[in-house]
């Protein structure tokens, strides 16, 4: 039974970065309309640019600082990805952006894999600031059923923290209110005066700031590796299609649910761990073909 | 009708001698080096693995007897069938000769078959699985640097005597998983240990918390990594991370290699146990070769003991066609000629191919250094201790090759 526990525990610390993935895909989707498969690049980008941060001999920024600054690095790249290319696919079916972001991110991995090769390189888990006996987020408290390393608590308790906020910032606030009227009806929102290609460009550069802070955040767990975001980003996107496409809290609570699952699967019948996530997509869509969340187009 | 007779026999024998003088001017090489160019294993094979294939062939003095030496590389993504696609292609189409490297045990089987229906030489340097040298060995198979009977016989073994007597299993789900798994447990229960446990992970999974925790509740003594790569980096990272080597049981990397250790960092990696039968800075020889290596390297690595098995490998094949006088494009036919002669090069030392293809040679029990003990960026190892060839590789007494029963 302990076990169990600890099991779902761990679920749930895998959840979240599906949550904050997938928050990103369903917000890029909603907004843009474009099925983003770059997400998994520019997550692998996030933890790279951690990387430089802290080993460039002149900069030596470490963990904390790179939380913001690698977000909103990639962020930028991201608005750039998204002013030179995307936007000319604005109104064109799905498939393009599909294509066109596939493609970019078999560039970006391959030219990351070039420089740096495919074993990855070590990045550790911050040891400041020093607050009474621990040292930054390093070791572990013993829950009584698990050992829990401190770090992954964090990383559940900011993802939570991040995907809320985000989520109150498009569904409960006046800018959040334009995007959605953006989305709905750009030439009317345009009659109001608002500039609405730099908003999308802005929620572009939002969606994949995102993704980047979910890959420093998951730095210090994984190897910094170039396919790091490679295999994630089919369970994330199987993450948003169950949760409804587009819907951002659908995305969220989908993730956390399909981290706990598949941690359950990998306590009871390892074998499936990597397929239960599409077992569970197939049986969701077979009922609900908008995802548990979504609403019919 | 005398006469005719006469005649057919002198054509027969004009023939044959006319084959004879074709083979013997054939002097034509292909290479084929197939490895994964892409994925987990390709920094300890891959692009390293076509540099070490044409260091051999430059190494090998045979163009300036007039050879000529031609080198293809093909990427098998860790996928079987792509893998043998592409080794039936070069023997149909681009007339290879020989096909080195192949890590992955899965891809490495599979291109086993093919290479034996072809009739070429496999010299195998990037495989772990020890059943290509015994169950499903073939005559034109060499598994030349290492495989799953010497890791279990090596570390496990040291391991075991060690104190190490109950085992958890955290096993990569495909053949060279269940292959080290299966060795090491016989060496386990042959010295008195047993296994409570083991959990089979799908291939180059990036979360094993999962798995961690089973394992640490076992109360094993000794987690066994019976994975590679970038599996193997992640459980040892993610070991650390759950306070499992501090909560006093021990991982055992059975496979580790020089760039996995680069890829974890010392500070976690120190103090690791494993085995590998080549190590960049064991003598002058390894490293003059080394330099060498690194410097045509685009990240300046030295050699992985993968990539110096296909360098050593080849160096042994270019010996026996320059024994033969030429190029017979007959796969049993130069497999046999190599282990009629004694392997002797500067990485592996001296050493012989037995009958079921096996090479035989030094391997040697490494501990990773501190970080206050590494030198440079490639400083990793301490020596612990040497193993003779005859100990560390399957006896031919066990061997169940079909070759061995005449």
């Amino acid at each position: 039974m302990q076990a169990l526990y600890a099991q779902l525990l761990v679920g749930l610390i895998n959840g979240s970065f599906y949550a904050l993935l997938s928050l990103g895909l369903a917000v890029i989707f909603g907004m843009l309309n474009i099925i983003n498969f770059a997400h998994g690049a520019v997550y692998m980008m996030g933890a790279f640019v951690a990387y430089f941060l802290l080993n460039n001999a002149y900069l030596s920024i470490g963990y904390w600082p790179a939380l913001i600054i690698a977000p909103i690095v990639v962020g930028i790249f991201g608005m750039i990805l998204e002013r030179t290319m995307l936007q000319w696919l604005a109104g064109l079916d799905h498939l393009y952006g599909l294509l066109l972001t596939f493609g970019l991110a078999l560039i970006i991995q391959g030219v990351f894999q070039n420089y740096f090769g495919s074993s990855g390189l070590p990045y550790a888990i911050p040891d400041y600031p020093t607050i009474g006996g621990f040292h930054g987020l390093q070791g572990g408290m013993n829950l009584g059923f698990m050992f829990l390393p401190i770090y992954r608590g964090w990383v559940v308790i900011f993802s939570l923290v991040v995907c809320i906020g985000t989520w109150y910032l498009i569904e409960r606030t006046r800018l959040g209110a334009y995007l959605r009227a953006a989305t709905e009806n750009p030439t009317l929102v345009r009659a109001f005066g608002i500039n609405v290609p730099r908003m999308i460009t802005l929620t572009y550069g939002l969606g994949v700031g995102l993704a980047a802070l979910a890959g420093v955040l998951s730095a210090p767990i994984n190897q910094v590796r170039p396919l790091m975001g490679e295999n994630l980003i089919i369970v994330v996107f199987a993450v948003v299609v169950i949760g409804g496409m587009g819907s951002i809290m659908g995305s969220i609570v989908t993730g956390f649910a399909l981290g706990v699952i598949e941690g359950l699967t990998k306590y009871f019948y390892p074998e499936a761990s990597n397929t239960v996530v599409f077992v569970f997509m197939v049986l969701v869509l077979l009922v609900k073909p908008t995802g548990l969340t979504g609403r019919a187009a | 009708m005398k006469n005719s007779i006469s005649t057919l026999l002198l054509g027969t024998a004009l023939t044959l001698a006319s084959a004879g003088f074709a083979f013997a001017q054939d002097k034509t090489v292909k290479i084929g080096a197939l490895s994964d160019q892409s994925g987990l294993y390709a920094d300890l094979g891959g692009p390293g693995s076509t540099l070490a294939a044409q260091m051999a062939a430059e190494d090998s003095g045979l163009a300036a007897k007039g050879w000529k030496i031609d080198i293809i590389s093909g990427d098998h993504q860790n996928k079987p069938d792509i893998g043998t696609a592409i080794a039936r292609q070069w023997f149909d189409v681009d007339k290879v000769d020989v096909i080195v490297d192949v890590p992955n045990s899965g891809v490495a089987l599979a291109v086993n078959n093919v290479v034996k229906e072809k009739n070429g030489v496999y010299i195998n340097s990037g495989a772990a699985t020890s059943d290509l040298s015994n169950a499903q060995c073939t005559p034109n198979t060499v598994h030349w640097t290492y495989d799953t009977y010497m890791l279990a016989h090596t570390t496990g073994q040291a391991l075991v005597k060690a104190g190490g007597d109950s085992w958890f299993f955290l096993t990569a789900d495909y053949a060279f998983g269940a292959a080290l798994e299966r060795d090491t447990t016989a060496v386990i229960n042959a010295n008195g240990g047993k296994v409570v446990g083991g959990v089979k992970h799908p291939l180059n999974t990036s979360d094993f918390s999962s798995f961690l925790l089973q394992a640490q509740s076992s109360k094993a003594k000794i987690i066994g990594l019976a994975n590679a790569g970038g599996d193997t980096t992640n459980s040892i990272k993610q070991a650390a991370e759950f306070g499992i080597v501090k909560g006093g049981q021990k991982l055992a990397a059975l496979l580790l290699f020089l760039t996995d250790i680069k890829a974890i960092g010392l500070e976690t990696a120190q103090g690791l146990n494993f085995t590998e039968t080549f190590y960049w800075d064991l003598n002058d020889q390894t490293r003059a070769f080394s330099k060498k290596f690194a410097a045509r390297m685009k990240n300046g690595a030295p050699p992985t003991m993968v990539q110096a098995g296909v360098y050593s490998g080849l160096i042994h094949y270019f010996k026996a066609l320059d024994a033969l006088g030429g190029n017979p494009h007959d796969g049993v036919k130069v497999v046999e000629k190599m282990k009629s002669m004694p392997t002797d090069d500067p990485l592996f030392g001296k050493g012989e191919i037995q009958p079921n293809g096996r090479t035989i040679h030094s391997a040697y029990l490494f501990e990773v250094k501190k970080p206050s003990e590494s030198k440079g960026p490639w400083d990793f190892y301490k020596l612990v201790g040497t193993v003779p060839g005859d100990q560390a590789f399957t006896p031919l007494s066990e061997s169940k090759c079909a070759l061995l029963k005449k």
